[in-house]
């Protein structure tokens, strides 16, 4: 069971994690990873994050397929924000539930790892004086954790 | 042909999409944005860089040696920065 969700309004991980176990007594494990967005020390008024709207969630679903090739897993949560997100919001959360918890954990993290890379996002930063930041830069350390999973 | 531009490849170009007719000389991805280059000064700055360009085709993801022909959407964007 996969969900996949590219929204603009917030989400409760606690409701969207529930669909994993309802109904079910089999789940032995869920990680839930959620990312929210820093304040950078006070600098940052908000989150800008455009998106590829229709190749955002093929791109999720893809990758969520990728995770379910390798581990045995027995269901997928992602759900990503766009649009303007300050300090303290939420921006993504992945779940995922397994008969064990290394499969969940690896396959949580391997689906961060890529959506980081592979998912359709830009994220541009909007000061606290009025200024916009720019485009967030690619991260070579994002680019480097995706090699980790091709050794395994 | 639809190309759609993302982020600040968008915001250099100044649209964030248009139809394009390539000439059928134009075979691949790493032609197209040599092509769309000469179209103008703020498309050479869009591209000026061409390496770091991220490209995708009827929404899945291609490298530079991708063949364009019969593609519906040609997607241009800097790296992602989501999660």
């Amino acid at each position: 069971m996969v969900t996949i969700r590219v929204q603009a309004e917030d989400f409760d991980p606690t409701v969207e994690t529930a669909v994993l176990t309802k109904g079910r007594t089999d789940v032995g494990a869920i990680v839930t990873f959620t990312g929210l967005c820093r304040d950078e020390g006070g600098m940052l008024n908000a989150l800008e994050l455009e998106h590829y709207p229709g190749m955002a969630e093929q791109e999720l679903a893809r990758i969520a397929a990728q995770a379910q090739e390798r581990w045995p897993v027995q269901g997928i949560v992602i759900i990503h924000r766009f649009g303007k997100i300050p300090p303290g919001e939420r921006i993504v959360m992945v779940s995922v539930s397994a008969w064990h918890r290394s499969e969940a954990f690896c396959a949580a993290e391997f689906l961060m790892d890529f959506l980081k890379t592979q998912a359709p996002f830009w994220k541009r930063q909007n000061l606290g004086d009025g200024t916009s930041g720019g485009w967030v830069a690619g991260k070579e350390a994002d680019e480097e954790a995706l090699e980790r999973w091709n050794t395994k | 042909m639809k190309a759609i531009y993302f982020a600040w490849v968008r915001e250099r170009i100044g649209r964030s999409d248009e139809e394009i007719t390539p000439p059928a000389s134009v075979a691949n991805v790493e032609d197209l944005m040599v092509w769309l280059t000469r179209r103008g000064e703020e498309y050479a700055h869009a591209f000026e860089n061409p390496k770091v360009i991220r490209v995708a085709i009827d929404q899945n993801h291609v490298k530079h040696n991708a063949p364009i022909a019969g593609a519906r959407e040609i997607a241009f964007f800097p790296p992602m920065t989501g999660g």
